[in-house]
């Protein structure tokens, strides 16, 4: 694979990005291959994009008033995520640092999309962000994610199950045909994004081995912490 | 011609022709634009319209979001720009949209122009400005109120006694000294604005005059919307068929 020396970013460290949906396991890679990266003495900066406190309490607000649409609902969350990428991407990536976000723009797109916002007005609010140097999807059936969930006995939220489109009245049938929905935009994506898949059926130390590898060639070179702190 | 947005549409937006008229009033802080809203809105009252005004900032969603973010100002530009949207939007779809859809007259203190120029002057390209306000409505007319710096500067000190923090721009780090930073930013907010007559079309209003000349001057730009009543939708229409922007009379006539 070649590797082009400067990333199109153009800043000292390196964007990876971990997308999927809820449940297909990439939380658990992100964290793994980031103990790995510390290991090796390389800065690693991690960061997930779950709801902040702002976009909770007014997406809480919204709900109860009926106010949220697709729209106010996008920009919220652009919203969040541009104060996310401000304070916690952008800082350590112009330090020289790997930056492993669990959650990315994608996470956007698809959600945006699945809601019926026009993808390329969505694509256009977030074209401050740069484009990652890896982008990971972790590709997993739609039941293998409900399974996973109700296992882990995390409530299934409102907005997760796409209630507010209305697909359905029980929560599980709802959850099944938005995240089956959120699916099928990845899928799509996938080419035009330059996603790098992951079957994410298989086991944990498997896929965890094929990442640690397909990182390799953007390591070489890669100055390590110690190289960051000091010369020789 | 109500009822078409800049750019995308909004889902869940009703697709009919919205049967109001859109009238926005814009211009800076001191060029009378509060004034001329409730004169505008007295007059079209007593004509026989319904009337809804609305301003910026105003949205029950994220209005507290907004004020806090303000006293710290601790939020990025980007950051700004997209909370105002979202408020901006929520307003749209739950106020406006459904004002118009009823037939009313929706006035507006202010719109995205407002918004897109403080973007663009904290750094935005007008390119990302543009394509995030696609979703709005197209107005039927936009008053801009356009007053020189200096009377704005009269005006301000006249009602508050002191400059504001927001509106000269003290933020952006362009001068120490107030007053300095005030001239500089209502000079970038200007050249946007400028841009954007040409770009979406505004009716320039001379708004060094008092509000009584200025109000005249509304008033003649105004009478057109109601001169026709092509936006009725005909009797025991389910859905309306899109009037063309050229004002002919109804077909029923």
């Amino acid at each position: 694979m070649a590797e082009s020396a400067s990333p199109s970013h153009g800043f000292p460290g390196r964007l990876l990005v971990f997308e999927g949906l809820d449940g297909s396991g990439k939380s658990t890679q992100a964290a793994l291959l980031g103990k790995w990266l510390s290991s090796r003495g390389y800065r690693v900066f991690f960061t997930e994009w779950n709801s902040s406190e702002l976009v909770a309490n007014v997406i809480r607000r919204g709900k109860k008033k009926g106010l949220l649409t697709p729209t106010t609902f996008s920009l919220l969350h652009a919203t969040d995520f541009a104060d996310r990428f401000d304070r916690q991407i952008l800082p350590p990536l112009r330090a020289g640092y790997l930056v492993v976000c669990d959650r990315y723009v994608y996470t956007a797109f698809v959600r945006d999309a699945a809601r019926g916002c026009d993808p390329n007005w969505v694509r256009t609010i977030y074209s401050f962000a740069p484009r990652p140097d890896r982008a990971y999807y972790f590709r997993v059936p739609v039941s293998v994610t409900l399974k996973r969930k109700l296992a882990s006995r995390l409530k299934i939220n409102y907005y997760e199950a796409g209630m507010d489109l209305g697909l359905s009245d029980e929560v599980n049938e709802s959850y099944m045909k938005f995240q089956s929905r959120l699916k099928r935009e990845y899928d799509r994506i996938a080419q035009t994004d330059n996603f790098t898949i992951v079957d994410s059926t298989r086991a944990v130390e498997a896929i965890q081995a094929d990442l640690r590898a397909n990182l390799q060639p953007l390591l070489q070179n890669f100055p390590t912490g110690a190289d960051l702190m000091h010369d020789g | 011609m109500t009822g078409r947005t800049y750019g995308t549409r909004p889902p869940g937006m009703p697709r009919e022709t919205l049967r109001g008229r859109l009238i926005i009033i814009e211009g800076a802080d001191g060029s009378g634009r509060t004034t001329e809203v409730t004169l505008l809105k007295e007059w079209l009252e007593i004509e026989g319209h319904a009337v809804v005004d609305t301003g910026l900032r105003r949205s029950d969603l994220v209005s507290n979001e907004i004020d806090r973010a303000k006293q710290g100002h601790t939020l990025g530009a980007t950051t700004m720009a997209l909370l105002y949207s979202a408020d901006f939007a929520d307003q749209l779809e739950n106020k406006m949209i459904p004002a118009l859809a009823a037939g009313a007259t929706v006035l507006a203190d202010r719109y995205i122009y407002t918004l897109m120029a403080r973007a663009i002057a904290r750094g935005a390209s007008r390119e990302w400005a543009r394509e995030l306000y696609a979703f709005a409505l197209r107005p039927d007319l936009i008053l801009f109120l356009d007053a020189r710096p200096e009377i704005l500067l009269h005006r301000a000190i006249a009602r508050y006694g002191s400059l504001d923090f927001w509106e000269s721009g003290m933020d952006l780090c362009l001068s120490r000294d107030l007053f300095e930073s005030f001239f500089l930013y209502q000079a970038l907010l200007s050249k946007e604005f400028d841009w954007m007559a040409k770009q979406y079309g505004f009716e320039r209003v001379d708004a060094n005059r008092t509000a009584e000349q200025v109000h005249a001057e509304v008033q003649r730009l105004v009478s057109p919307l109601y001169r026709t009543r092509a936006k009725e939708p005909g009797l025991g229409g389910v859905t309306a068929t899109p009037v063309s922007r050229d004002r002919r009379p109804a077909a029923s006539g």
